[in-house]
């Protein structure tokens, strides 16, 4: 009988060191998430950008798999249940890589077609003024009638 | 026949009846599937969203929209503040919700009624702070079909950026308010001592399942939002 109490009491602390474990690594990771987040805000190369946000992404992923993991606990279940599950979710992979490629194109062909379409990514709006919220509206509308140019290039 | 079940015991005992092959609770198993069908439609909204956004020639700059803080003094920006603190809250949330499964494994009552209720707090922090963003973004005047926000190069946007976060933090924000009502019936079973009549708190860990799903998302959420 003792024998099983000290069993349950050895379980007991494993298991609260791994949520203390789990813990840290989610704050850890949301921290430098937060501090690439800080750093981005002024960066002007658009190659480093591209990496903090790959990196930022990476982060994402792991936090994701240790909540999975150990605060949902699917790690400590059975292969089979595990997998009904996981590989289901294996259609991300597709899903984000086919979608994200179409969008791109579809820029790519409208840049290309579209030439009100890519006028207007042209036209800058005047910067608003800090705190004059209501003028900054104004202007994002007016901005929205700018007719579609007179004799817009034709494509053969 | 038997030549199968001798060359892998494990699986015979797994799959030979009497027992759950999942070693799991039906209900255990099936919240797991309810989780997966709301990641596709997660996944959906938020890949429709990047779709959108490869789409487009210009974007708003998060730093530039989500900049406020309350209490702070007119014309004091503070991007990404407010949202590591909403981060933070759904975490610690989420780790006291661990500790009242953990409790509830060990029949620890007491440990169950304390964590829930750290658990319920750190929801309605989350759903206050929601709250006050998205009522300070709409006196900016950022509202579904409304976005005062310019592009980041200074060009004209369009509604696409607002409608997607009111869309998506929305139906995040509606998985926390269900969450904690969920939560809030787990305490009121608790204190009335139903778990401990059945002899097991499997309640509380389904519960469990469906709050760390809704941290889940929010880390999704929150990157893909504010940092990307």
């Amino acid at each position: 009988m003792s024998h099983t109490h000290t069993d349950q009491e050895a379980h007991n602390k494993e298991a609260m060191a791994e949520i203390k474990k789990v813990t840290i690594i989610l704050s850890v990771f949301t921290i430098i998430e937060l501090i690439l987040g800080f750093w981005m805000i002024g960066m002007t190369s658009v190659g480093l950008k591209l990496a903090v946000k790959g990196t930022i992404v990476i982060l994402m992923m792991a936090k994701a798999f240790y909540i999975v993991a150990y605060f949902m606990h699917l790690k400590h279940e059975v292969k089979n249940l595990i997998m009904t599950i996981v590989v289901p979710l294996m259609l991300f992979v597709w899903f984000i890589a086919a979608f994200l490629w179409d969008g791109n194109s579809f820029r790519n062909l409208r840049n290309n077609y579209d030439p009100y379409f890519k006028e207007q990514a042209t036209i800058k709006v005047e910067k608003k003024e800090e705190g004059e919220h209501g003028a900054t509206k104004h202007k994002a509308t007016e901005v929205k009638e700018i007719p579609a140019p007179s004799a817009p290039v034709e494509k053969h | 026949m038997s030549t199968t079940t001798t060359a892998s015991p494990n699986e015979a005992k797994l799959w030979g009846g009497g027992k759950s092959p999942f070693n799991s609770e039906y209900g255990k198993v099936m919240m797991w599937y309810f989780l997966m069908s709301d990641a596709f439609t997660f996944g959906a909204f938020l890949i429709s969203y990047g779709t959108v956004r490869f789409s487009t020639n210009g974007w708003p700059n998060s730093n530039e929209v989500f900049r406020s803080f309350p209490f702070a003094p007119e014309g004091v920006h503070a991007p990404l503040v407010f949202v590591s603190i909403m981060t933070f809250i759904l975490i610690i949330s989420s780790v006291t919700m661990v500790l009242a499964v953990h409790a509830g494994k060990n029949m620890d009552k007491s440990g169950v009624v304390r964590n829930m209720i750290w658990t319920i707090i750190g929801g309605l922090a989350f759903l206050s702070c929601q709250a006050w963003e998205w009522n300070h973004l709409h006196s900016e005047g950022a509202w579904w079909g409304m976005n005062p926000f310019l592009n980041a190069d200074g060009t004209a946007s369009s509604t696409n950026f607002t409608n997607f976060f009111f869309t998506i933090t929305g139906f995040h924000g509606f998985h926390v308010f269900s969450g904690v009502v969920i939560n809030i019936i787990m305490l009121i079973m608790t204190l009335l001592n139903k778990f401990e009549q059945r002899g097991h708190y499997l309640m509380i860990e389904k519960a469990g399942l469906y709050w760390h799903f809704v941290d889940l998302v929010w880390v999704f959420v929150f990157t893909i939002f504010y940092l990307l």
